[in-house]
């Protein structure tokens, strides 16, 4: 679960991490009606969980109650422009009015979960400000990383250390290692998978702040944190998305591509092994879909209707290969659903092999059907069905 | 031999009761696995339908019958407990099945269980054919014989098995190590393995898109491995585009994760990378014949 900046920086002030003073608003008026009661110069910022709000004209200055008002409706009067990764953009609920801070140095800081070393990684450069991913391209030799023995947890050496290796103004060294502290313990208090602050602003005036604030939290670990329910924010779902959702799938388990070979098999691993073996059979793929471990009877159902109502698949390839998921439950929803569907009939072919493989191929042989031994002969069949048909 | 696990090796199972390790209990005990007993609190003294004893603790479980391996069934709020408890009463050998654990707590189970082999989580085990299994593998696509295999996924691992047993290739050991970011045992930790195992002469590695566990695996191959035939897969490569992972992951992983770096990666160490699974056993026959 990706948090807001406004959420995230609530966890900072939580966790003692100093951030700008500031006001969450959902409305152009109590933008106007903060900024009235508090005179000065202040930042609107679109809470939205998308990158490139700068670019996107979603950060506006205002410095009276009217100005405020109208960069509000500005802001929130179009979504989020649409990106490879938001294909739909992201519509604007939220802003947050914030003190604009007089900025000397921006520094990037980071903590995440490593896998190689099994421990977490803090990560600090002096530049900050920019697209990290910028910053890795032209100072990549700027990133300082230590990996924090989990038995010690955090202790100030470590923020001393990393300022120093990653060559910080000295204007940060006093306050860095505490703001590092409360960082690794929001990190490790709430489960996140990633704590990240861009940019760590050096004010004019000698003070270190948080300028944005960038939480992931694990959704593994959300079960020990209800408080965070009502803080559910997500990104619109794509119309696959939603369709796997309406289905009962997990959102990243179903995927279109406009082919004519529908597919399903159990496991992402084979998921992608079964599209693979169409593409190399000569077919065009339909779609992608993992119908998840331990798939029942229902579940395998609801899959059938997706695939027959919402792609172009003109065959159903079912590739499943049994663990968890048993043989005879999946010939069950097969069958279920080609007896109780309203939607057009597509020629299936089906491979089901391992748990309960015998089960399912008597249930599948009562209702007429045979299905293949592997997974390239059932490529194979479906890719001629598909041009046949 | 084998690797980790062979007929003698007892096992335990924690949260015997439940749906999921009752079931698969069964299913252990009827391809031959030596399963001693079970774990699960407040139901000490009971024998499961299978008629196998259950204890309160993994502590009295021992003491009763010797188990030295465990496997968890339990759900994810209670996996590093298991893991716990089993470290502290002695156990060295663990298999996680569990889905869907909170990756702190696995940061902590690592950094707290030196010594301890825990293979997973969110894994389906691991199986030494014609003599043991741990998990949910189905155990009938597999043979025994020389060829170890390591794998990220599940339900693949079977497709590529199912190939090497039709092609007469059976297999010594086959783990599957999990998908998770935090996993106990990493390909490298298996390859090690394989190189003291007298059984194992080839080996299957199974990667996926994502991390650097197959970068670190290609570069011990190379180091210590060339005499040994082993193929390579990747998992993935047409995957949807999903929603970009952490910056900060992306840096410390140097650019790694890619498909084509792991590709690259295990040709510059000579390890022949297959298109698709059902290329695998062929792959593997051509670099067991160049190779002897």
């Amino acid at each position: 679960m990706n948090l807001m900046e406004y959420q995230g920086k609530e966890l900072f002030r939580r966790s003692g991490i100093p951030v700008p003073r500031s006001q969450h608003c959902t409305t152009p008026d109590e933008v106007a009606a903060f900024i009235k009661k508090n005179p000065g110069k202040w930042v609107v910022k679109a809470q939205v969980l998308m990158g490139g709000r700068g670019k996107a004209g979603k950060i506006k200055f205002a410095t009276n109650a009217d100005e405020g008002r109208t960069v509000a409706h500005e802001i929130m009067a179009t979504p989020m422009p649409p990106n490879r990764q938001n294909p739909n953009g992201e519509a604007i609920k939220s802003l947050l009015v914030e003190e604009t801070l007089d900025v000397a140095l921006e520094a990037y800081c980071a903590i995440s979960v490593d896998r190689t070393t099994k421990k977490p990684a803090i990560i600090v450069t002096k530049f900050g400000g920019m697209d990290v991913e910028e910053v890795h391209e032209k100072h990549p030799e700027s990133f300082s990383t230590l990996f924090v023995d989990t038995a010690i947890g955090y202790s100030p050496f470590i923020g001393r250390k990393l300022a120093f290796s990653s060559d910080l103004d000295a204007g940060y060294r006093k306050a860095f290692p505490a703001i590092l502290a409360g960082m690794y313990d929001l990190f490790f208090k709430y489960g996140a998978k990633l704590v990240e602050i861009n940019p760590l602003v050096l004010t004019k005036d000698g003070r270190v702040i948080a300028a944005d604030a960038k939480v992931e939290l694990d959704d593994d670990a959300l079960f020990r944190h209800p408080e965070f329910k009502e803080w559910q924010t997500v990104l619109p779902l794509d119309e696959d998305e939603s369709l796997a959702t309406d289905a009962g799938l997990g959102i990243r388990n179903f995927r279109r591509f406009g082919g004519t070979v529908g597919t399903m098999a159990n496991g992402a691993g084979l998921a992608m092994g079964t599209m693979d073996a169409v593409k190399n059979a000569g077919g065009e793929i339909a779609n992608f879909l993992d119908v998840g471990g331990g798939a029942n009877a229902e579940r395998v159902r609801n899959c059938y209707e997706l695939v027959v109502n919402h792609t172009n698949a003109k065959v159903f390839f079912i590739n499943i290969f049994g663990g968890i998921t048993r043989g005879d439950e999946v010939a069950k929803g097969i069958v279920e659903a080609l007896n109780t569907t309203k939607s057009r009939k597509i020629p299936l072919v089906i491979r089901l092999t391992g748990t309960n493989e015998e089960e399912g191929r008597r249930i599948l042989a009562q209702a007429g059907m045979t299905p293949v031994e592997t997974m390239d002969e059932g490529a194979k069949r479906a890719v001629e069905l598909a041009g046949a048909s | 031999m084998s690797i980790f696990l062979d007929k003698n090796s007892k096992v335990f199972v924690q949260g015997i009761t439940g749906a999921e390790g009752s079931y698969h209990t069964g299913r252990m005990l009827a391809y031959g696995t030596n399963i001693v007993g079970g774990v699960t609190p407040g139901k000490g003294g009971q024998k499961t339908e299978h008629g196998l004893p259950v204890f309160n603790t993994v502590e009295e479980c021992l003491a009763a019958t010797g188990a030295t391996h465990q496997c968890i069934f339990v759900p994810p709020a209670g996996a590093a407990d298991a893991l716990f408890e089993a470290y502290e009463a002695g156990v060295r050998f663990s298999v996680c099945i569990t889905e869907g654990v909170p990756v702190h707590d696995m940061l902590r189970v690592v950094g707290a269980t030196p010594g301890m082999r825990i293979i997973g989580p969110n894994c389906p085990g691991l199986i030494s054919p014609g003599k043991s299994s741990i998990g949910i593998m189905p155990g009938h696509v597999f043979k025994e014989g020389n060829v170890g295999l390591i794998s990220r996924s599940g339900t693949l691992t079977y497709e590529v098995v199912d190939g090497l047993t039709r092609a007469g290739l059976g297999q010594s050991t086959c783990v599957g190590i999990g998908g998770d970011p935090i996993i106990g045992t990493t390909f490298v930790d298996c390859l090690r393995e394989f190189k003291n195992d007298p059984q194992t002469k080839a080996v299957v590695i199974c990667g996926e898109i994502g991390g650097s566990d197959e970068e670190e695996a290609a570069a011990y191959v190379k180091e210590h491995l060339a005499g040994m035939p082993i193929v390579a897969f990747i998992g993935g490569r047409n995957a949807p585009p999903g929603k970009s992972l952490g910056h900060a992951g992306a840096i410390i992983s140097g650019g790694f994760g890619t498909p084509q770096s792991k590709i690259a990666a295990f040709q510059a160490a000579g390890v022949p990378v297959a298109d698709r699974p059902s290329e695998i056993p062929k792959l593997l026959a051509e670099r067991m014949a160049a190779i002897a």
